[in-house]
């Protein structure tokens, strides 16, 4: 659905442009009609010489290079999400893979190795919305008394509900979230899943276990909006301890652990040092810095980076013959023309030159066209499959000097048998 | 009357420069689509093969994968004992209790890793799955901590080569053969026994029962059944209905990924058509006003135009499949967000693929001859005339 609102988007301002291009092309010829001949009016005279010809090249430019620009803005997203979480935190997690828990008894003897400061920890819960599975979102149980102290840099906390009692809170943990933490089924929601969903503060959802049994409800009682790019605002938190309670048949087992460091310097040490402590345990432990381990879910992609780049160099490839065929029909037409040109004085060179700006004049506009709707539409889309997208204005740049080169390339040919036109030749086919 | 098509061919091979760009921009465009097409399907076939419709496959109540699942001893015992459970040659029932784990594993010939299955079988697997062979190595042992790893993934993992050793927990596991199971998704995980390797990983529990039916007209009752058996407390899915249901999210994700892209591109690719057509319209315009004075009328006119658009935007979709059909069979591997652990699977290029590449060219052809046509054929005949 919300694919083809995009597509009717683009289409309409496909058009809109065209009419644009279209009334701008009309008045220049009217303009242009009485200007006396300089290389700059011949220019914007062949360009809208045959203006259909140059809207229907400047939009399929447009079109490829918006493309071109919207896949390499995926591959900027994927590549920014291996950039994105602490360095000075580390994750431990079973050394088989992820999916294998640990015993909670790691957690004193990972806060005793020198240099981590305070250990907190997390379970994957999923679960599955119970009215459309495929609403899916992301469910943590962490132990909310160090979980929201070690993270109060990466989210703010922007609705609460008031507190029941007053209770003492651990040190370190918001204020705000002082309901949440005396309400052991309280959780804790990113703003834009509540959106998303629809939800209110202080209302109950409903989320069916897929890896501890049985229908589980939750009281929203904090939001909370990220403020680095390594958090997602679509998750929902609750306390680990009731987890724990209810569905872990009394052996208390934890996801990952995260380590905050009192000397980040020493990172790769003190990983080598905890993964040393459990080698030859029951539960063998792979400890990584937080980049590194939110890294490891982008490497799971695999070839698709791969697959884009090949994509975006067909779609490249394509436009260039395109391109290259416009050129080719636009100047074989006029040359009789070209024959006026020198013989009215244009020297050679500034004829190649007239052919070659013409043809990058079309190029550019339809790149800076596409590139542009690429960067401000595609940025929107918000994929379930991958990180909130961002198109980087380097991509953008680099599809705008693409288009360039496009139309320089593609009128080289042309340009060059403009210039090398013989008077007599070109007079001779009137 | 109809003008002949050899007069439109003969014109679209006069000009054979703007013919092959224009042809090469649709035929980009459908190699793309085909590609994205291949891509989907062979993803969901590795998936659909998986399993066979004789077989069911039982997970505890409300589990969506494998790994989230557990069944107690106790509970498969019973399903063992089931009368329902077909019986092999030797007189063992069908069944395999199932043990389904990943491990992380670095990628080969490219950074990152990702995670692989490993799945603990009872050896009659290996009966009612007739598919998985052997084919290099040999199997593993019985009660041995020994290993074999399809076929697909061999090469993409490391620790996978035969003599290779894979560390789970405390005991290593040798990698004693390579398997093949045609393409299938078992091709894309490594197997052992699974009285070896339960221990090894979550103690007593398996992640998955199948079977294999005696009756399998007998599947809706025999679901019902189980389903309200309180001692199992598990859900039934034919085996290979369950694959096939994993394999959706991901196939609808390329399908409409591969099709969004495509449109974009089609847009490009129709604006070139109509360019070469618009030229090859107003090129002609004494031969159109020719044909229109010796009585063709203009329906007939534009009808004709709009026949050489299609030649041309066939002739590029042909083209196109021509340039997609060597991806036929390549093999790439993903990781499966509803397994969460990797599948390795081959492009096919379906001819279900083709036809929709060469209907999109088609489609590609009238819409971008449209408007040229209509020009053609509403010249105005006193002017084109005039210019003789």
């Amino acid at each position: 659905m919300r694919i083809l609102i995009a597509f009717v988007v683009l289409v309409a301002v496909f058009g809109l442009v065209w009419l644009a291009l279209w009334s701008v092309g009309y008045l220049f010829r009217r303009l242009l009609g009485r200007a006396p001949l300089s290389p700059l009016v011949y220019l914007l005279v062949g360009l809208t010489r045959n203006w259909i010809r140059t809207v229907l090249t400047v939009m399929s430019v447009a079109a490829a290079l918006f493309l071109f620009v919207a896949l390499g803005g995926v591959l900027d997203t994927l590549k920014g999400a291996i950039q994105v979480g602490s360095e000075q935190r580390l994750i431990t997690r079973n050394g088989i893979s992820l999916v294998f828990p640990l015993p909670i008894a790691y957690r004193e003897r990972i806060a005793a190795v020198p240099g981590v400061q305070t250990v907190s920890y997390s379970n994957w819960f999923g679960g599955q919305d119970p009215v459309d599975p495929r609403n899916f979102y992301a469910q943590f149980a962490v132990d909310a008394e160090t979980y929201f102290p070690m993270y109060a840099s990466d989210v703010e906390i922007v609705q609460a509900s008031p507190p029941q009692a007053n209770v003492a809170l651990p040190p370190g943990v918001d204020p705000r979230l002082a309901s949440f933490m005396s309400e052991q089924t309280a959780c804790v929601v990113g703003e834009k899943l509540l959106h998303k969903m629809g939800w209110k503060l202080g209302q109950t959802v409903t989320v069916k276990g897929t890896i501890y049994p049985g229908t589980w409800t939750f009281t929203i009682r904090a939001v909370y909006r990220a403020k680095v790019k390594s958090m997602r605002e679509e998750t929902l938190f609750f306390h680990w301890n009731y987890l724990n309670q209810m569905g872990m048949g009394g052996q208390s087992f934890v996801g990952v652990y995260h380590l905050a460091l009192s000397q980040p310097g020493r990172a790769a040490d003190i990983a080598n040092q905890v993964d040393a402590m459990f080698e030859n345990s029951s539960a063998a432990t792979l400890t990584e810095t937080e980049r590194a381990f939110q890294a490891g879910f982008i490497s799971m992609y695999g070839n698709i980076p791969f697959v884009l780049r090949i994509i975006g160099l067909a779609v490249v490839f394509a436009i260039l013959l395109v391109a290259a065929n416009t050129m080719l029909m636009s100047f074989r037409e006029r040359t009789t023309e070209f024959g006026v040109l020198k013989t009215l004085g244009f020297a050679d060179g500034a004829v190649f030159a007239i052919v070659l700006t013409e043809a990058a004049v079309i190029t550019l506009g339809g790149g800076l066209l596409g590139a542009l709707l690429a960067k401000s539409l595609a940025q929107k889309l918000d994929l379930p499959v991958l990180p909130p997208m961002r198109v980087e204005w380097a991509t953008v740049y680099t599809g705008v000097a693409v288009a360039a080169l496009l139309g320089a390339i593609s009128a080289l040919i042309p340009a060059w048998q403009a210039m090398k036109l013989r008077i007599v030749d070109a007079l001779r086919r009137v | 009357m109809a003008i002949p098509l050899s007069y439109n061919v003969r014109n679209i091979l006069h000009r054979p420069a703007a013919t092959i760009t224009t042809a090469l921009g649709i035929a980009f465009t459908v190699a793309i689509l085909i590609g994205a097409l291949a891509l989907a399907s062979g993803f969901q076939a590795a998936l659909l093969e998986t399993g066979s419709d004789d077989n069911l496959l039982l997970m505890r109540k409300g589990a969506d994968s494998e790994i989230s699942s557990g069944i107690s001893r106790d509970a498969a015992n019973i399903i063992r004992a089931l009368p329902d459970v077909a019986t092999g040659a030797d007189g063992h029932p069908l069944v395999s209790a199932e043990v389904v784990v990943l491990t992380n594993k670095p990628r080969l010939g490219q950074p990152g890793s990702s995670n692989v299955t490993v799945r603990g079988i009872d050896p009659e697997a290996l009966v009612f799955r007739s598919r998985v062979k052997v084919v290099e190595g040999r199997m593993f042992e019985p009660g041995a901590a020994e290993i074999i790893v399809g076929r697909r993934i061999a090469r993409r993992f490391a620790d996978c080569a035969i003599g290779d050793r894979m560390r789970f927990g405390q005991q290593d596991f040798t990698v004693v053969g390579h398997f093949d199971a045609g393409g299938s998704s078992f091709e894309s995980e490594a197997w052992g026994d699974n009285k070896v390797l339960m221990p090894v990983f979550r103690g007593d529990v398996f992640q998955s029962v199948t079977f294999r039916m005696k009756d399998p007209r007998r599947f809706a009752a025999l679901k019902k059944e189980l389903e309200s058996d309180p001692r199992l407390g598990v859900d039934v899915h034919r085996e290979r209905e369950f694959y096939n249901d994993q394999s959706g999210m991901l196939a609808t994700t390329i399908r409409i990924a591969g099709v969004f892209i495509v449109i974009i591109m089609a847009v490009g690719a129709v604006f070139g058509a109509m360019n070469t057509m618009f030229a090859a319209v107003s090129a002609r315009t004494r031969e159109i006003s020719t044909l229109l004075i010796l009585g063709f009328s203009p329906v007939a006119v534009m009808l004709s135009f709009m026949a050489e658009s299609l030649v041309l935007a066939l002739l590029g979709g042909v083209l196109g499949c021509l340039i997609a059909l060597p991806i036929n069979g390549i093999v790439t591997s993903t990781t499966n967000f509803s397994s969460f652990s990797e599948v390795a699977f081959a492009f096919r290029v379906t001819p279900a693929a083709i036809v929709t590449g060469l209907i999109f060219a088609a489609v590609m052809g009238v819409v971008g001859g449209f408007l040229p046509s209509l020009h053609a054929a509403r010249q105005p005949l006193a002017m084109s005339v005039r210019e003789l």
